[in-house]
C-alpha cells in the first residue's frame, strides 16, 4: 500500500474566513496529512483556529476554500445531508462536555449512535461499554455517573460504529487528574489497536501522548512536531 | 430506540409538555363546545324562533290572489247557499278533519304546532266584531296511533294573556285588549255574540284578555266549532298557521320553491328529503286537499339569517381559540427546542438527519397535544352542555362528527404551531451548540 492510499485525511490549502468582507480568517492555507492509525494532536491558544479545524475535519462545517480529502473522498463540495452521512459512517466524535442525552442510560446513549447509523445491537453496545470499563454502569443515567465515566460513555459511543477516525475535542478538559489519566490510557489503547485519533487540545500533557502535534496560531500551522 | 428516546423525553419534560397539553386542552375544549353547539344550534335556534310564531300559512288553493293580497272580507251569508255554491265553497275552505294528516308527512316531526282559523263577522252589544274560531289546545289522535296536542296556546306562546287560556270544548272567548276595552269586558264577564243576520247566536264567557301587539288585539278568539256552527260552515277552516322546524334555504330550495318540476331526479330527492320550508310546504299540499302552503318568508329568512350568523360566530370563536392555541404551542415548542439545542446538535453530530430529529420532536408534541386534546374534548362536551342548558334550556346533542374534526384540528394546530420550532431545529448546526464555548 503506498502512502497516498494510506492517508485517511488530507487538507490542501484549506482556508476558513468568517464575516462579510472576510474580516475573520479562522484558518489560512492549512496543509495537513493524517495517515491511517496515526494519533495527531492539534494545539494552540484560544482563537487559533483549533475548533474551526475540528469542525471541518468532523464534517460539521465546510471550508471557504481548499480541499479536504477524507478516506479518499473530497468532502468540501458535499451537501449537508451527505456530510451527515459521512459523519455517521466514518467519524467518532468525543466532546469536552460529553453531551450525553440526560434521560437515556449509559447503554442507551451508546445505542443512539447505532440507531442513527444502522440498527441497534444491545450486546454490541454493552461490549463497547465493557471496552471502556463501564459494563457495571450500563443502566445508569448520566447524572448518576462521574465526569470521567460520562466521558468514557462518550468514547464508547464514538467507537460503536467502528469509525475510520476518532475526533476528540478537549477530551480531558472537564476532568480531574485521575479521570484524565483513565481517558488518556483509553485513547492510548485505542491507538495501539489501530484507531486513527485526532485530538484538539490546549493542554501539553494531552498533546504529548500523540505521535504528531501541529501548533496553530492565528489560523496558521506554525510548528509541527513528531513526539515519537 | 425511538420509543425509548420518546419515552425518556416525555418523562423528562413533564412540566413543559403539561403546559402544551393544557394549552391544547383549553383550545380544544372551546373548539369542541363551539363545534358541538354549532352543529346542534340549527335545531335549537329553530326551536327558539318557533316560539315567535308560524312560518307557514296553509290556505285553500281557490282563494284568489287579490283576496289574499288585500285581505278582502268574504260574504259569509252567501256561503250558506246550497248546491251551486258548494263547489266554490270547497275551493275557499280546507277540511278540518284533513289537518291531522300534516302530522303524518315525511317531516311530521318538524311540524311543531299548527292551528286552523275560521272567521266570521258578528255583533256584540251592537258593535261589529270579528270572531275568529280556532284550536286553543286541541288533542288529536293520529291514525298511526300517536297523539298530538296543538293549537294557539303553543303557537302564540309569546302572547300576554290576562286570565286563562280558553278550552276547545267550552263556550268561551279570548278577547283582544282593544276589543275588550271597546266592549267594556273583562275576564269572567259574559257576552252574547250573534251573526249579522241573527241566525247564529252564542252566549260566551270572557276567559282572558290578550295583548299580542298586532291585529289580534281587535279580535275575539273562540273555539273553532262555535264559529263553524254560527256561520253554518261545519268542518271547514279558512287558514292554518303552521310552525315548522326548517333548514335554511339555499339555491336548490329556492329553485324548488319556484317549480319543483324543474329539478332533476337526484336534486328532487335531496330537496324532498331535506327540511327546507318549501319541501315541507310541498308535502303539506300533498296531503291536505286543495291547499296551498305558503312560507311566511320574513320569518323563514330571518331564521336562516340568525342561524347563519350564530354559526359564523361559533366558527369564528373556534378559529380564534385554535389560533391562540397554535401561538401558545409555538412559543412552548420553540422554548423546548432552544432548551434542548445541545441534545439536538448532538443527535445531528452523530448522524441523525434533520428530518429524523424533527420526527422525534414532532412525535413528542403531537402525542402530548393528542393527550391534551382528548382531555379538552371531554371538557368541551361539558362546556357545550352548559351552553345548551344556559342559552337554549336543553342539552346539546353529542355529534360524532366532532371527534374526527377535533382530531384533525389538533393535528393541524400542533403542526402549524410547531412550524417555527421545526425550522429552527432544521437550521441548527451542531457546531453552534456542541463546543460549549
Amino acid at each position: 500500500m503506498n502512502e497516498l492510499e494510506n492517508n485517511i485525511l488530507e487538507l490542501k490549502d484549506v482556508s476558513m474566513i468568517y464575516g462579510a468582507g472576510g474580516q475573520v480568517k479562522a484558518l489560512q492555507n492549512i496543509n495537513l496529512t493524517v495517515v491511517q492509525g496515526e494519533w495527531l494532536a492539534i494545539m494552540g491558544p484560544s482563537g487559533s483556529g483549533k475548533t474551526t479545524m475540528m469542525n471541518i475535519i468532523g464534517c460539521m462545517d465546510r471550508p471557504t476554500s481548499g480541499a479536504v480529502i477524507l478516506d479518499g473522498q473530497d468532502i468540501t463540495k458535499l451537501s449537508p445531508r451527505a456530510l451527515t452521512a459521512i459523519r455517521r459512517d466514518k467519524i467518532g466524535l468525543i466532546f469536552q462536555q460529553f453531551h450525553l442525552i440526560p434521560y437515556l442510560t449509559a447503554l442507551e446513549n451508546v445505542m443512539v449512535a447505532q440507531y442513527y447509523h444502522s440498527m441497534i445491537d444491545e450486546a454490541e453496545a454493552l461490549q463497547a461499554l465493557t471496552r471502556v470499563g463501564l459494563q457495571d454502569r450500563a443502566k445508569h443515567l448520566p447524572r448518576q455517573l462521574s465526569g470521567g465515566e460520562q466521558q468514557r460513555v462518550c468514547i464508547a459511543r464514538a467507537l460503536i460504529n467502528y469509525p475510520k477516525l476518532i475526533l476528540a475535542d478537549e477530551p480531558t478538559g472537564n476532568l480531574d487528574e485521575a479521570n484524565e489519566k483513565i481517558v488518556l490510557d483509553l485513547l492510548r489503547r485505542l491507538h495501539a489497536e489501530g484507531s486513527t485519533i485526532i485530538v484538539v487540545t490546549h493542554a501539553p500533557e494531552v498533546g504529548e501522548h500523540a505521535e504528531k502535534t501541529i501548533f496553530l496560531e492565528h489560523g496558521r500551522v506554525v510548528k509541527t512536531t513528531r513526539n515519537r | 430506540m425511538f420509543c425509548q428516546m420518546l419515552k425518556g423525553a416525555l418523562m423528562r419534560q413533564k412540566g413543559k409538555l403539561s403546559m402544551i397539553a393544557f394549552t391544547m386542552a383549553l383550545g380544544v375544549s372551546l373548539a369542541t363546545a363551539m363545534l358541538g353547539v354549532m352543529m346542534d344550534v340549527g335545531d335549537k335556534v329553530n326551536q327558539e324562533l318557533k316560539t315567535y310564531g308560524a312560518n307557514l300559512s296553509v290556505v285553500p288553493r281557490g282563494t284568489s290572489f287579490l283576496s289574499e293580497l288585500y285581505e278582502l272580507e268574504e260574504e259569509d251569508g252567501e256561503d250558506t247557499a246550497p248546491n251551486a255554491a258548494n263547489a266554490q265553497k270547497a275551493e275557499k275552505y280546507l277540511a278540518e278533519d284533513e289537518l291531522v294528516k300534516m302530522k303524518m308527512i315525511f317531516w311530521a316531526f318538524n311540524i311543531v304546532d299548527f292551528a286552523p282559523f275560521l272567521e266570521t263577522a258578528a255583533v256584540v252589544g251592537g258593535q261589529p266584531v270579528t270572531l275568529v274560531g280556532t284550536w286553543f289546545d286541541k288533542h288529536l289522535d293520529l291514525p298511526t296511533g300517536e297523539s298530538v296536542d296543538t293549537g294557539m296556546k303553543r303557537l302564540k306562546s309569546w302572547w300576554d294573556v290576562t286570565g286563562e287560556w280558553c278550552r276547545d270544548d267550552e263556550d268561551g272567548a279570548m278577547l283582544g285588549q282593544n276589543l275588550a276595552a271597546k266592549l267594556g269586558l273583562k275576564a269572567g264577564d259574559f257576552f252574547e255574540a250573534a251573526t249579522p243576520d241573527g241566525a247564529g247566536r252564542k252566549r260566551l264567557e270572557v276567559r282572558a284578555i290578550v295583548n299580542s301587539g298586532g291585529k289580534e288585539d281587535d279580535q275575539a278568539f273562540v273555539p273553532l266549532r262555535l264559529v263553524q256552527d254560527m256561520s253554518n260552515r261545519p268542518g271547514l277552516v279558512q287558514r292554518v298557521d303552521v310552525s315548522a322546524l326548517t333548514t335554511p334555504e339555499n339555491d336548490l330550495a329556492r329553485r324548488a320553491a319556484q317549480d319543483p318540476n324543474s329539478l332533476s331526479r337526484k336534486e328532487w330527492d335531496t330537496w324532498y328529503c331535506t327540511a327546507y320550508i318549501s319541501s315541507i310546504a310541498y308535502q303539506i299540499e300533498e296531503v291536505v286537499t286543495g291547499s296551498r302552503a305558503k312560507p311566511v318568508l320574513q320569518v323563514a329568512e330571518s331564521e336562516g339569517a340568525i342561524l347563519r350568523k350564530t354559526q359564523l360566530l361559533m366558527l369564528l370563536l373556534t378559529v380564534l381559540s385554535l389560533i391562540c392555541s397554535a401561538l401558545a404551542i409555538s412559543n412552548l415548542v420553540t422554548a423546548s427546542v432552544m432548551e434542548r439545542s445541545s441534545e439536538i446538535g448532538l443527535l445531528k453530530a452523530i448522524g441523525a438527519t434533520g428530518a429524523a430529529v424533527a420526527l422525534l420532536i414532532l412525535t413528542e408534541i403531537v402525542l402530548t397535544s393528542m393527550l391534551g386534546g382528548t382531555a379538552g374534548y371531554f371538557v368541551g362536551l361539558g362546556f357545550a352542555q352548559i351552553i345548551g342548558r344556559t342559552v337554549f334550556g336543553s342539552a346539546i346533542a353529542v355529534k360524532g362528527l366532532v371527534v374526527p374534526l377535533v382530531a384533525i384540528l389538533v393535528l393541524l394546530v400542533t403542526l402549524l404551531g410547531s412550524l417555527p420550532a421545526v425550522r429552527m431545529l432544521l437550521s441548527l448546526r451542531p457546531t453552534e451548540v456542541l463546543h460549549g464555548r
